[in-house]
């Protein structure tokens, strides 16, 4: 009985907090006729709707080879390896808007990037300007490797910890050069973590939108962004949670991807 | 292979670098003056700090305001879930249950539940119910957001104390609560203090909910947000450092439990 009494409070308050607004929110998009309508013909809805995927696709991929080669990095031992792991993991506390105007103030047009290629002779570029999308793209790109890569990070380096040296070792004794020990030996027993995070990733990926709304205004919309401009400037809720519905949409069919794509 | 050493070595350095070039460039950025922030090119080194970017940003409307409302959201947020995830995991940690397997892949799964999903129909919730644009209904969303999370890393921590000096405890009279406090409470601190400044900057760090749920007591990052578009870039560098700041401290804090609260917990 004391067991149900220490349970209990947290269940009622997901039940009231999670699943109940996740009922009603289906209930309220769909109730408004022509909401999916009006959400489909806003020219801006696809926009923002091929930039999440393009984030996704182009960002994911270089996150992951960047956390992995940074966790194999730290497996090395280096010097000063407490001060590196400690910078390495600083972004995974940052948030996206945070880290939007951190970047904005190296890539704005009298910025840092513009002032040392000034310094170096070269003349300014107006990185986030619409005129320019794939800089504009490649900000935000880089922002979000910037402040992301650290989860995926963090997950792989305690995956790594799994992985006992004694196999990779045993590898090396036998001949193995470093690029076979890490495609047969450490990638495979990583894979779990990498699900994991590959998941998370995407969904937490599929959410971004205020380093882009810092970066670019609205000229780079996000799904996310989305709702947030139909919510709060349109003043349409029921846009918004439609938009919303369909970024839950695309992390659960990510996550069954992923599941079905990694399966043993 | 001192060859190989170094070719490590150089590689750190450099993922360092741009892990912390941005964050000394928005340093620097933020303790400039107005005068230096308008120069281009802009110095590299702190040649010229000054607080008064700092300063003009701490009077500008909503920015106390909002800093007030995000450390009160933020404590009560933790508190909050602590009272709530506390005991959940601790029940995790010590009983078996029917359902809790179930239970903790409930936990799980509001992983995969984008916020705005939850914050839009609350906003109307909420409004019904007198909570809306108040520091309670972002709170109790916060505390949605960051309790599987308490439970999850609770109960991993309760697993490390062993029940036998609890039963002992309690075999020389003490009731279980007292033995809870007395006993398992004291070893297991440290983990519940990494646990509350997680979920701290989770809250802190929290925008799109705070800004759907909130119109005039708004958080920070809410009142930064929805001011963007009309802010000096003097007033967006300061923000962003105003941001930033937590973050540094707390990872520096918290740099033991790291990979065990994101890396193998939080799966």
């Amino acid at each position: 009985m004391r067991k149900l009494w220490l349970i209990l409070p947290s269940i009622v308050f997901m039940t009231a907090l999670f699943a109940w607004p996740l009922v009603s929110g289906v209930l309220q998009a769909f109730s408004g006729s022509g909401t999916f309508r009006r959400m489909v013909d806003d020219p801006y809805f696809w926009e923002a709707a091929r930039n999440t995927a393009l984030l996704i696709v182009a960002l994911i991929p270089l996150q992951f080879a960047l956390a992995v080669t940074m966790a194999l990095l730290m497996r090395e031992k280096p010097r000063f390896a407490g001060l590196h792991f400690y910078l390495w993991v600083v972004p995974l506390a940052i948030s996206d808007l945070a880290a939007g105007l951190v970047w904005l103030s190296i890539f704005t047009d009298r910025g840092y990037l513009n002032s040392i290629l000034e310094k170096a002779g070269v003349e300014s570029y107006a990185w986030l300007s619409v005129e320019n999308p794939s800089t504009m793209f490649l900000a935000v790109l880089i922002a979000e490797l910037w402040r992301a890569t650290a989860l995926v990070f963090v997950i792989v380096v305690a995956g790594l910890q799994n992985v006992p040296r004694e196999y990779d070792e045993a590898a090396a004794v036998f001949g193995a050069t470093y690029w076979q020990r890490l495609r047969h030996v450490i990638l495979p027993q990583l894979k779990p973590s990498l699900q994991v995070a590959l998941i998370l990733r995407t969904i937490l990926a599929l959410e971004a939108f205020a380093v882009a709304q810092a970066l670019t205004g609205r000229s780079f919309p996000l799904l996310v962004g989305e709702t947030y401009q139909w919510y709060y400037t349109l003043q349409n809720p029921n846009v918004a949670t439609a938009i919303a519905l369909v970024v839950l949409t695309l992390s659960i069919v990510a996550s069954i991807g992923y599941l079905r794509l990694m399966r043993p | 292979m001192t060859g190989r050493r170094w070719v490590i070595q150089l590689l750190c350095v450099l993922v360092s670098l741009f892990m912390a070039v941005p964050i000394y460039l928005i340093t620097l950025a933020a303790l400039s003056s107005r005068e230096s922030l308008d120069r281009f090119p802009l110095p590299l080194l702190p040649t010229s700090l000054s607080g008064e970017t700092m300063t003009t940003f701490l009077r500008s409307t909503g920015v106390v305001g909002g800093l007030i409302n995000s450390i009160t959201i933020g404590l009560s947020t933790v508190v909050l879930s602590l009272a709530i995830g506390l005991p959940a995991g601790y029940a995790l940690a010590r009983y078996a249950f029917r359902g809790k397997d179930a239970y903790q892949i409930g936990l799980l799964l509001t992983r995969a539940l984008p916020i705005v999903v939850l914050s839009v129909p609350l906003g109307r919730t909420f409004l019904d119910l007198g909570l809306y644009d108040t520091t309670y209904g972002v709170t109790l969303l916060h505390t949605a957001l960051a309790l599987p999370t308490t439970i999850l890393i609770t109960s991993a921590i309760f697993l490390g104390v062993p029940p036998e000096q609890e039963e002992a405890a309690m075999i020389f009279g003490a009731s279980p609560l007292v033995a809870f406090v007395r006993v398992v409470l004291p070893q297991a601190l440290p983990g519940i203090a990494a646990s509350a400044l997680f979920t701290f900057v989770l809250s802190w760090n929290e925008v799109l909910g705070a800004s759907i749920l909130t119109l005039g007591r708004r958080t920070l990052p809410a009142q930064l947000l929805a001011t963007l578009a009309d802010s000096p870039l003097a007033f967006r560098f300061a923000g962003g450092l105003a941001l930033v700041l937590p973050a540094l401290i707390f990872i520096a804090i918290v740099r033991r439990y790291l990979l065990n609260m994101w890396g193998t917990t939080l799966r």
